[in-house]
């Protein structure tokens, strides 16, 4: 394989290999950006180490690294948020310093960040003119030419926006859109777009890919940041890769293949697919039937919502976002009062038990939000470690007095057990841990009860890929063990990836549920999208 | 020079990291200012430390003699201050902000006057059955509160200054009806049901110190035990740190809120009786707010809402209060120890602005640093 010996033996993450498909040197006046030797450090970290980023004219140039690598610093660089300690960045063959995102504008480039910076209750033009208001003679706020401008741009690059719609009535797929007209209204030719496809359902990460090939057609330069190495071979041309504020390298796209990629950004192969052996399911542990939840409005979020899931196989829920997975959650777990229906653990009713009760019931949960749910940032390893049974023994005797001894050595032992990287032990703050290794407290603190159910939301977002890896496989042995496993996640690779049955979730209702292998992404992604199964069913016939 | 950058540095580090030692500094910060404003009204600041040394050690620079009863004086008057400072801090620890200590307090001592007036008149069960009624009396006007926060949301906050109204005049209404009482006292507590110790008096010679300091000490002892030791303490915290999380874990949060505001009434109430019976010798008819209750704020403020900090503070704002009248002997305004506590507070307030700052300053140096390199 050609990437033999291209991970780093000396762990310093210095590129000390040779790429053997060196790309061809191109002049530079062919470069649209020009970034030579870029550092950045904050206190304890260098988030940029001597990097180099040259895109090409009229090129989709995706830039690829772990949570951490730098590649956010270096677009913030780019973008002028940030100032860099050395390095010089050229735009166009011109050097050119970029104090602050105004002269990134003026520079002609454009950014659509991940999370958008939209005004909900104002119109499509409204949000896109705001901070560039073009006036009458009077002073009054001229948004009829705005109008015009915005219809035609949306025209031109096949973005099908409506200019007059309200933010709060359109999709979040619609919303980038706006993102990316914001830019292009103000004339941008260089778009920076910063993990676009992760609040996407997969037919509208292809539409992405359609607008960003248009883009590219009608003359723009596009820097693509992604974790995604599908969409980075279904629309780049060439890759940059960081790892750990270094530069990697830069490949031709079509050149290498996704695991190559991805051996580039974590430093050692990795594996996609979880081993894991043929399920083998037992009895139903979790029955949950004609469950309604409302949500935080009111509104029933659940509406009569039946589902099993039985001990030894994982079941996992796909959806998009806010389609009543939470509420489905919060029934489960006790931390929402179920509307109607029942929810049986081994037969056993909980549904109107405590939170409290429903864990002693056996219920285990991971919740979506770490910090929201899962930890008490200001507790230290040790007392979140025993959130759920810090008032039973070994920790807490009959007069209510807690020994700490025995928590400490409880948390000492989990932190071996589990991999969790505390530098100051069980006394450390979860505050001052990494991502990945928080969620792994919360994992080692649920799994060491040992639930019946084990109720797992988004167990991997926002972590690295060891860690990701780390966290799946110890979801598959629960199941190996035994456990019924209810998997709520957005990212659909890993539904397909982990789940052995998966039940597609649309506005509360249970779309569909398949056996792993019955289905592909794009069937999924139309039940996603609100088409009741007959749609996928015809696809199949 | 440069072991001189770096010891400066780690003082700065040290502030940043450290709760107890920016409290500290606030302190200093405060006591500076009050100094400086003594100098602007043209008075000779040095009045104001020899006030503050007598209060302390009892020692009077100008006669050259220990007055004893100056540092008895000292811990009567900080009790108060350190009770309704653990009763804002136990609340605070819940993530509750209790500004009722204040009616907590006022029930206590109307509650530890009708007792101490009209119970049997048993020596030493009647005042300790007095004091524990304070505290009972404070612990349902703060679980009222806590209950109304839990089951129907409403404002804590809100609650407990409506609360302090209604305790006050409620307070003036019952006291006046006892036999007796004129419109600002009632008759003098029979003997069975004072505070006072004979054996604290003759230890600092006829002060005001009575058996109220021991239930003071145990109070804080009780606090810290609670707080950071008991299952109840883990859960009231985790409540306050994030209540979310609390409810994850199964930690039943309303009960959490009830208990945790009963638990800081009961400190404001026993300080209510302790004043009432320590300090007096008769029950007195509250014509307005005694302000050991708001005071409890910025003292739990001080002290970072733990039991040493709490007592501390409480320590730092009784001498303030009982230097006063030294300050004046020294013509210096008494009023300038109110300046300096509103001081602290102003300063305990804006400690978050000040962390930011001086982060901000070591993150710029760090970052000089690694350029210079």
């Amino acid at each position: 394989m050609i990437l033999n010996g291209l991970s780093d033996a000396n762990g310093a993450g210095q590129p000390i290999f040779m790429l053997q498909w060196t790309y061809t040197e191109f002049s530079m006046e062919n470069n649209a950006i020009e970034m030579t030797g870029i550092t950045k450090t904050f206190p304890g970290v260098v988030a940029n180490d001597n990097i180099n980023l040259s895109v090409l004219d009229n090129e989709v140039h995706a830039l690829l690294g772990e949570n951490g690598a730098g590649k956010s610093t270096l677009m913030s660089i780019l973008f002028g948020s940030y100032d860099p300690d050395a390095g010089t960045i050229r735009i166009r063959g011109k050097e050119v310093k970029i104090k602050d995102p105004n002269a990134a504008t003026a520079l002609g480039i454009g950014m659509v960040h991940q999370h958008f910076k939209l005004v909900h209750n104002y119109t499509v033009t409204e949000n896109i003119v705001l901070g560039d208001e073009s006036r009458t003679r009077f002073g009054m706020l001229d948004l009829k030419t705005a109008e015009k401008r915005v219809a035609e741009l949306s025209e031109k690059y096949g973005l099908r926006v409506n200019p007059r719609d309200k933010i709060e009535d359109i999709s979040v797929g619609m919303q980038q859109r706006v993102e990316i007209l914001k830019t292009l209204y103000r004339n941008a030719d260089i778009l920076i777009l910063d993990e676009p496809s992760a609040v996407l359902t997969p037919q509208e990460i292809d539409e992405l890919m359609d607008i960003i090939r248009r883009l590219k057609s009608e003359g723009k330069t596009i820097i693509l940041i992604t974790h995604k190495l599908k969409e980075i071979k279904a629309v780049a041309e060439r890759c940059t890769v960081l790892r750990r504020g270094k530069y990697i390298g830069t490949v031709d796209v079509r050149d290498v293949s996704e695991e190559q990629m991805a051996e580039m950004m974590v430093g050692r192969a990795i594996k996609f697919e979880i081993d894991k052996a043929a399920e083998n399911p037992g009895e139903v542990l979790l029955a949950i039937s004609n469950l309604s939840v409302r949500n935080s409005r009111g509104l029933l979020g659940v509406k009569k919502l039946s589902l099993d899931v039985r001990a030894g196989e994982i079941v996992g829920i796909a959806g998009v976002d806010g389609n009543g997975q939470t509420e489905l959650i919060y029934g489960i777990t006790g931390l929402s009062r179920a509307e109607t229906g029942s929810i049986t653990v081994r037969g056993k009713e909980i549904s109107g038990m405590t939170v409290k009760e429903r864990i002693l019931a056996g219920v285990g949960h991971i919740p979506e939000d770490r910090h929201r749910h899962g930890l008490v940032l200001d507790f230290s390893v040790a007392e979140n470690c025993v959130l759920k049974n810090y008032d039973s023994p070994p920790f807490s005797d009959g007069l209510g007095v807690l020994d700490f001894t025995a928590i400490n050595s409880h948390a000492a032992e989990l932190i071996s057990q589990y991999d969790i990287r505390a530098g100051e032990g069980p006394s450390m703050k979860a505050r001052n841990m990494s991502g990945g290794n928080q969620q792994k407290v919360i994992i080692a603190r649920e799994i060491d009860l040992s639930p019946d159910v084990l109720v797992v939301a988004q167990p991997t977002r926002g972590l690295d890929v060891g860690a990701i890896e780390y966290i799946r496989k110890r979801i598959v042995a629960e199941r190996d063990k035994g456990r019924a496993i209810l998997l709520i996640s957005f990212e659909l690779d890993e539904i397909m990836n982990l789940c052995d049955r998966i039940a597609i979730i649309s506005k509360g209702e249970i779309a569909g549920i398949f056996n792993s292998g019955e289905v592909d992404e794009h069937q999924i992604g139309f039940m996603m999208a609100g088409s009741k199964n007959k749609t996928a069913e015809k696809e199949r016939a | 020079m440069m072991i001189q950058a770096s010891r400066k540095r780690s003082l700065r580090e040290l502030l940043i990291s450290s709760d107890g030692a920016l409290s500290v500094l606030v302190v200093l910060l405060g006591f500076l200012c009050g100094t400086i404003l003594i100098l602007v009204v043209g008075r000779n600041p040095v009045g104001m430390y020899k006030a503050i040394l007598q209060v302390l050690t009892g020692y009077n620079i100008d006669r050259g003699r220990f007055y004893v009863r100056y540092i008895g004086e000292w811990l009567a008057q900080s009790m108060p201050y350190i009770l309704c400072g653990l009763s804002m801090a136990f609340a605070a620890r819940t993530g509750l902000f209790n500004i009722g200590g204040e009616g907590q307090y006022v029930i206590g001592l109307t509650v530890a006057q009708f007792f101490a007036l009209l119970g049997p008149q048993i020596p030493v069960l009647h005042w300790m059955i007095a004091l524990v009624l304070a505290m009972i009396g404070g612990a349902l006007w703060g679980g009222i509160v806590g209950w109304l926060k839990a089951k129907y949301e409403v404002s804590e906050v809100v609650a407990t200054i409506m609360l302090n109204y209604i305790a006050l005049y409620a307070s003036r209404i019952l006291i006046m009806r006892i036999p007796g009482t004129n419109t600002y006292k009632t008759p003098d507590y029979p003997v069975t049901a004072l505070l006072r110790a004979p054996f604290l008096e003759k230890l600092t010679s006829g002060s005001m110190l009575n058996l109220g300091i021991f239930f003071v000490i145990l109070s804080v002892i009780v606090y810290w035990f609670i707080i950071e030791k008991t299952r109840l303490g883990y859960g009231l915290r985790a409540t306050g740190f994030n209540k979310d999380a609390a409810r994850y874990g199964g930690i039943p949060v309303v009960k959490s809120i009830v208990l945790s505001m009963a638990i800081a009434g009961a400190f404001a109430g026993l300080a209510g009786g302790i004043v009432s019976l320590g300090s007096f010798r008769f029950g007195r008819v509250l014509s307005g707010n005694d302000g050991y209750g708001f005071a409890g704020i910025a003292v739990a403020l001080v002290g970072n809402n733990t039991a040493l900090g709490t007592l501390l503070a409480g320590l730092l704002f009784g001498m303030l209060s009982s230097a006063q009248p030294l300050m004046e002997s020294n013509s210096i305004p008494k009023e300038i120890s109110y300046i300096i506590q509103g001081l602290v507070v102003v300063f305990i307030a804006i400690r978050g602005g000040l962390r930011i700052v001086m982060t901000y300053s070591l993150k710029k140096k760090a970052a000089q640093e690694a350029q210079g390199k």
